[in-house]
């Protein structure tokens, strides 16, 4: 018995401790976020925070995560009263299919509880490790820097204006 | 075509939309028809769109006693926004709040049969069909109304889902239509709404798909979860082309987890509650001894390997006129292009239930009616006790593994009555088993007069097939496992005006000589079918890097030596758009800094791209630094501007991966890609600092695919602008950094 504490909540789960955390997150607690691209963690669709920090949830077994502070993208808003990253990807309009979204809004949030001025460069950096193949690229990076400066800050040579 | 247009009549403000009085002379909107993609024959020619092939109205609308509308379309949501335009489209030309509308999506059992959602077809077929039944529907609507208040239709108008007459007297939708048959034939007399009537065609209107994939909602076939549901893996060896030496099935049920084992042929199957205990199973069974029965892959020089592959020569245009007098200058090419991964960032899933006699798979297909048929026949069942329905899945680009998944997903459930079963491939199987984009070669030789201009110009381009689709059970993985003789259809050569592997060989260009041939290539040691622009990704790398070659042999501008050589007056405006608003002709200062340029008429049938790209090449690395991509796009008439700039930004980001990063790995008995470690994409290091999408709006015009439009510009002006910065032409892709510092 595990106790896992996932958006404010805590859940008493009951699997194998060596599971990864995705396999929970999607199959027992029905948050479906969070995506399986590799189970290798290659693409990063399964991105969440833990304590603030991104990680991929394919590989990071339950059995690492007891008392840690689990945040999914369910976790930053919902569709009524969505979250300052939410918001921005919609703005932006920030997918074509969508599956790579979740985890990168997971980085992004995981980058602005850093810091929210950051430089383009350091965003690029954050972002690096979820793979997008539709080419949404430019959209998820203008919904980042939009976030940025909604949360008060701003990237701080921005390669496109927030429009 | 646009005869309506001079016909046009509303009333300003208010929103109401007045009904017309109809002549033998008014048409709907065309456009689409050339080409089908479907393959459907059309029974009622002349119709526009898909309605050629289904023109009974409410095979696309149904309208509710309360008022409630129903749109049906047989295409399907890839993360294209096809959904939202046809939202746009239906509620605009029905004159309904966006609140009354429902869209039902490709679906065997209750959507029209509009073939495959490929080839940029989805505007020009569904978009064409569902707009042209609506504004039939309006039309009847009123027509009816008329009928019963005893007053010509003219008189008439409508807003927002009520017919009124103008003077207080009105009648909802719904009330209308509870004593009106849509069961009639779509007219061509009656005419869409005039353009200044338009209330969301044209305009921005925010995806319907993404709120839900921004909060977790259930967005994708992977996230299904049926009451009983089984979780599924399927066992096979590494690779398309291998299968496992005598694996122990008997032994597989006792793994722990794996509750049950369907396993017929080779096809084996594993079902269990849970997931991750399949998972590990599935990683226990990648140790399995296995083998590749066929012949051994060629390896070794990828244009000897290509040109190899049984070459059967197909002319595709030999126009000819002496007329322009003798070439004083040839110029000869060769540029080669890689076998190419789809790479859907989910691998492929489907969900099928077989309850009360009736198989249904949920599946993100690109084609749920061939697909039918294919499971059908592998079943061994009746194809209407096969439904399909379409869910949406992870971006495929193509056809990738989403019909065989489906096969899976069939062959599991079957096994299981009245228990769902979710089928996911795994990463390695989806980088192993998915059909690849077939490697290209094309060669080109041209012939400069005096002046400079092109007199001459031979194409010949080598390539297998681009389609390997589902159109029978032996075209499906599982269905060939079940050694019950099933086997894939011969390969087909895709005709002009379409294409396959000469898909856009044709240049758009002013030619009075030109030959275009295609070696078809009978053997295919790779599995292949069609990814994103077929041969259009090549065959315009190759155009438009030879033009940028030409004009470097001639000494001339490449835009001007473009616009030299085009007559055509939309493609000019789009270069000439590009041009200026990336301020052409003005150098960015810099060593190993370098702009490009590049065009093409998506299939010389669909939308007109132009883009322009400023780049930098640094030095010890050799990387490439996109510092801005210019795009001018004519899609004709625009229904959602902002899904077309989505489009534009990800057709080039992707062509730049593929351009310039990607090449499917393989030995003598296997591609060795198996993970995105051995098959790097575009990652954020690489994208462009900026990108740019102008768009020409064409009101009234047809509509013009662009879902696959900037593929072959991006893939040309990337290499053009990396020749200006470097002085040095790659020719062979992909243009990795390896390449460019080894060459410079």
């Amino acid at each position: 018995m595990i106790e896992l504490e996932v958006n404010g909540t805590s859940h008493r789960i009951n699997v194998d401790p060596a599971t990864p955390l995705l396999y929970v997150l999607r199959d027992d607690l029905d948050l479906h976020a969070a995506k399986f691209g590799c189970g290798l963690g290659q693409c990063g669709s399964c991105t969440v925070l833990v304590d603030d920090k991104p990680v991929f949830a394919c590989i990071t077994p339950i059995a690492a995560l007891a008392g840690r502070m689990i945040t999914t993208v369910e976790g930053l808003g919902t569709r009524e009263a969505p979250g300052i990253v939410q918001q921005a990807f919609a703005e932006e309009q920030a997918a074509q299919c969508g599956y790579c979204i979740p985890g990168m809004m997971a980085r992004a949030e995981a980058l602005l509880r850093r810091t929210t001025s950051p430089s383009e460069a350091e965003m690029r950096a954050a972002m690096r490790p979820v793979l997008c193949r539709c080419g949404t690229h430019m959209r998820i990076l203008r919904a980042v820097r939009r976030a940025a400066a909604m949360r008060g800050g701003g990237v701080t040579d921005a390669a496109e204006p927030v429009r | 075509m646009n005869a309506h247009l001079s016909r046009r009549e509303m009333i300003a403000g208010g929103g109401l939309v007045v009904l017309f009085a109809l002549g033998p002379q008014a048409t709907g909107q065309g456009g689409g028809v050339e080409g089908q993609a479907n393959g459907e024959g059309e029974v009622a020619p002349g119709l526009p769109g898909s309605l050629g092939q289904h023109p009974v109205l409410d095979s696309w609308i149904r309208v509710a006693a309360d008022g409630q509308v129903t749109v049906f379309t047989g295409k399907a949501e890839l993360g294209q926004g096809i959904k939202t335009a046809i939202v746009q489209l239906a509620a605009d030309e029905l004159d309904i709040g966006l609140d009354r509308l429902t869209l039902v999506t490709a679906d065997t059992h209750s959507s029209p049969d509009e073939g495959l959602t490929a080839g940029s077809h989805s505007m020009e077929d569904s978009g064409t069909a569902v707009a042209n039944a609506a504004a039939n529907v309006r039309h009847l609507l009123a027509e009816q109304t008329a009928r019963l208040w005893d007053v010509p239709v003219a008189s008439l108008s409508t807003r927002n889902g009520q017919v009124t007459d103008g003077n207080g007297r009105t009648l909802d939708y719904g009330a209308i239509a509870a004593n009106l048959s849509l069961h009639v034939p779509a007219r061509l007399d009656i005419p869409r709404k005039p353009i200044g009537a338009r209330r969301l065609i044209g305009k921005h209107l925010p995806r319907i798909d993404i709120p839900a994939k921004l909060t977790g909602g259930t967005a994708y076939v992977h996230d299904m979860k049926l009451p009983g549901m089984l979780h599924a893996r399927v066992v096979r060896g590494p690779a398309e082309g291998t299968q496992l030496i005598d694996p122990d099935v008997a032994a597989m049920a006792g793994l722990p987890g794996v509750d049950r084992v369907v396993s017929e042929g080779r096809f084996i199957a594993l079902l269990g509650r849970r997931e991750w205990p399949l998972v590990q199973a599935l990683r226990i069974l990648g140790q399995l001894e296995w083998e590749r029965p066929g012949e051994p892959i060629p390896t070794g020089d990828r244009a000897a390997v290509v040109k190899g592959l049984s070459p059967r020569v197909e002319p595709i245009l030999d126009r000819q006129d002496e007329s322009g007098g003798e070439a004083v200058r040839w110029v000869a090419a060769r540029y080669t292009r890689p076998w190419l991964m789809h790479g859907a960032i989910g691998p492929s899933c489907a969900v099928a239930l077989l309850e009360d006699g009736i198989m249904t798979i949920w599946t993100h297909s690109q084609g749920v009616n061939p697909l039918r048929g294919a499971i059908a026949e592998m079943l061994g069942m009746p194809p209407e006790r096969v439904r399909c329905v379409h869910v949406e899945g992870s971006g495929c680009y193509g056809h990738n593994g989403a019909d065989d998944v489906a096969a899976d997903a069939a062959l599991a459930a079957r096994a299981v009555p009245g228990r769902p079963v979710r089928m996911l491939w795994s990463r390695e199987q989806e980088h192993g088993w998915e059909p690849l984009g077939p490697a290209q070669v094309v060669e080109l030789r041209g012939g400069l007069d005096a002046v400079g201009r092109i007199i001459a110009w031979n194409h010949q381009v080598w390539s297998n097939t681009h389609v390997t689709r589902p159109s029978r059970a032996g075209d499906l993985i599982a269905a060939q496992e079940l050694g019950r003789g099933f086997t894939p259809a011969s390969p087909r050569s895709l005709p002009q005006p379409e294409g396959g592997g000469d898909r856009n060989s044709i240049p758009l260009y002013a030619l009075a000589n030109a030959r275009v041939t295609k070696h078809f290539l009978q053997d295919m040691p790779l599995r292949v079918s069609a990814i994103r622009s077929l041969g259009a990704h090549m065959n315009v790398f190759a155009i438009e890097s030879f033009m940028d070659e030409l004009a470097l042999a001639t000494r001339s501008d490449p835009v001007a030596f473009r616009l030299r050589h085009m007559a055509d007056m939309r493609a000019r405006t789009v270069i000439e758009r590009t041009a200026d608003r990336f301020a052409w002709g003005r150098r960015t200062p810099g060593t190993l800094r370098g702009h490009g340029f590049a065009f093409a008429r998506y299939k010389n049938l669909g939308a007109f791209c132009a883009i322009a790209m400023d780049v930098e090449v640094l030095r010890d690395s050799g990387r490439v630094v996109v510092h801005r991509a210019v795009a001018s796009v004519d899609s004709g008439d625009i229904v959602n501007p902002d899904g077309i700039r989505n489009q534009i930004e990800g057709g080039i980001l992707q062509s730049i991966s593929w351009t310039g990063h990607e090449a499917v790995a393989y030995d003598e008995r296997s591609r060795t890609s198996y993970d995105w470690s051995v098959y790097p994409i575009l990652r954020f290091e690489d994208v462009p600092l900026s990108v740019e999408v102008d768009l020409v709006d064409r009101p009234g015009q047809p509509f013009l695919g662009t879902g696959e439009a900037a593929q072959g510009p991006a893939a040309a002006a990337y290499a053009n602008a990396i020749a200006a910065a470097t002085g040095r032409r790659l020719r062979e892709m992909p243009l990795t950094d390896d390449a460019i510092r080894t060459r410079r």
